[in-house]
């Protein structure tokens, strides 16, 4: 009984986390960054479907819906029909340990907000996760069966397993200060300031700097890049099939900021306010005020990915893995050895 | 390269501070239908004939048809008792053929043809879009801008008329 309440809750919450999260975040991620690449070209962007253009996402599904779905002759069509739900699938499991809030009190119980946000692994799962996102591109060129995309596949894998290193070297780092692969934990140690991007600057920047490259996001966007590969990976994905490759790279946009905000900046940490309105701990004002303050810190670095996009150039292939092996996989063993020595001397 | 210029994070970050400026500054965009775009006289839309005070100025020597490179224009000429004794009796253009070269503008010698503002041209068949001499034919008076342009960057002396004096 215990075990099905149990899985019942879990359920529902996911269910909550996908259709309140990560459908609309990422609608709302594509509307933003069309309007945002507008401003920045001097332009209004799409104003016209419904109040400022709001709409806008919505219409585009119903295009993607409509549009035929083509699978070229040669492809290998299990592979061609997997890939793009690999993509979606992974992107949307990585949602699964991200804390939006502290927990709330039902009946007693502590009910925490987030999927599972106390996995003890919370962390090395993220990782696992991300690293298998890898599949979904790769499969994607493979079964296509057109030279592009497959030079898009193999980008994508290359680039991955080079800033995967640097990332994970990154994380090792903060794990060190913190102690714990726990996420929920990780946050509640940053209590009141304690943000570890002040003790961890450097492995702050490689992590932002990976993660530009993990979730092929300009100036990292080699597997996709429109001038030399037609479509990347992507080229001979039409509609819906195509949609899901699209939502998944800002549903991996939205997942790279959250990750961000629990690991460095403090999660949904609310500083000095609880204490100022004499919010208690497990009360509903406090968790909406955490979640408000997560969403808001992932909104900054969404726009942060959106606004670096339409700034810097795309890099070319050799400067991709030469930063990668030789900058930022060095700096991030180097910044393991340091955080190693200061905690050895205290 | 210095080390600082090495390092690269810096020039993003001025980068970024461009790029944040646009984002807020002012827009170029035009919204269409609610704002129209009022060129100014340097724009080539609809080609039309000059209607002067005391008539059109066309002499129909055919020159404009001649020139034009899609062989847009058709032109039939007529007499009249006028000192200049000829006028177009079928001047007709077809503006799904036109191509807005200018080009019948540069070559008229009566400066009879100008390349007018219009730039919204619908039509709902192809017949419509063939326009005879009653949809060619504009007042000088709406044509100023683009006469007066055509005055400062053209090499030929334009013709004298009664009006210039
Ligand atoms: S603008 Fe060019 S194409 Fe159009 S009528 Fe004149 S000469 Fe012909
Ligand atoms: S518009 Fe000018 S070029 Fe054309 S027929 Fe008339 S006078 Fe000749």
């Amino acid at each position: 009984m215990e075990l099905l309440v149990d899985f019942l809750i879990g359920f529902l919450k996911a269910l909550i986390v996908l259709f309140l999260v990560i459908l609309p975040g990422a609608s709302g991620a594509v509307y933003f960054e069309r309007r945002i690449a507008a401003w920045i070209q001097m332009r209004i962007g799409p104003n016209r479907v419904g109040p400022y253009g709001l709409l806008q996402p919505i219409a585009d599904v119903i295009k993607l819906i409509f549009k035929e779905d083509i699978i070229p002759a040669a492809a290998d069509k299990r592979f061609h029909f997997l890939a793009p739900l690999i993509s979606i699938t992974i992107t949307v499991a990585v949602f699964a340990v991200i804390p939006f809030g502290h927990y709330v009190v039902i009946n007693g119980e502590p009910v925490y907000l987030g999927v599972a946000p106390n996995v003890h692994v919370g962390i090395l799962y993220v990782l696992a996760m991300t690293s298998m996102g890898v599949y979904g591109l790769t499969l994607a060129g493979w079964a296509s069966n057109n030279k592009y995309s497959l030079l898009g596949g193999l980008r994508s894998s290359a680039q991955m397993i080079s800033y995967e290193l640097a990332m994970g070297l990154s994380i090792v780092a903060l794990l060190m200060v913190t102690g714990t692969p726990n996420l929920m934990e990780i946050v509640e140690q940053q209590a009141g300031w304690r943000w570890n991007v002040l003790y961890q600057p450097l492995g702050f920047l490689i992590f932002l700097v990976a993660s530009f490259a993990e979730t092929n996001r300009t100036p990292f966007d080699l597997p996709e890049a429109e001038p030399e590969l037609v479509g990347g990976y992507h080229t001979e994905y039409t509609g819906m099939k195509f949609g899901m490759f699209f939502l998944a790279e800002y549903g991996n946009v939205i997942a790279a900021s959250a990750m961000m905000t629990a690991l460095f900046f403090g999660g949904w940490q609310v500083p000095f306010l609880p204490e100022l309105l004499g919010l208690q701990e497990g009360s509903v004002a406090l968790a909406l005020l955490q979640v408000a303050s997560f969403t808001i810190k992932v909104a900054i670095f969404v726009f942060f990915f959106i606004w670096v996009r339409w700034t810097v150039p795309r890099f070319r292939y050799d400067q991709l893995m030469r930063l990668g092996w030789k900058v930022l996989f060095p700096l991030s063993l180097a910044n393991v050895l340091i955080t190693g020595l200061v905690m050895l001397i205290n | 390269m210095t080390f600082w210029e090495k390092l690269y994070l810096p020039e993003i970050a001025r980068g970024l501070g461009i790029t944040f400026k646009m984002l807020i500054g002012p827009k170029m965009t035009i919204q269409y239908p609610e704002e129209k775009y009022h060129p100014g006289g340097y724009y080539r839309g609809r080609p039309v004939l000059v209607l002067d005070e005391d008539g059109e100025r066309c002499v129909a020597c055919g020159l404009c048809s001649r020139v034009c490179p899609p062989l847009a224009i058709e032109v039939r000429a007529g007499e009249t008792d006028r000192e200049k004794e000829r006028y177009p009796v079928k001047f007709e253009i077809n503006m799904l053929r036109c191509i807005f070269c200018g080009l019948c503008e540069e070559v008229c010698p009566e400066e009879a043809i100008v390349m007018s503002k219009d730039l919204e041209m619908v039509f709902e068949n192809r017949e419509s879009a063939i326009l005879g001499k009653e949809k060619l034919l504009v007042p000088v008076a709406q044509l100023q801008d683009r006469l007066e342009y055509l005055r400062m960057h053209q090499y030929y002396e334009p013709p004298a008329r009664a009006q210039d004096a």
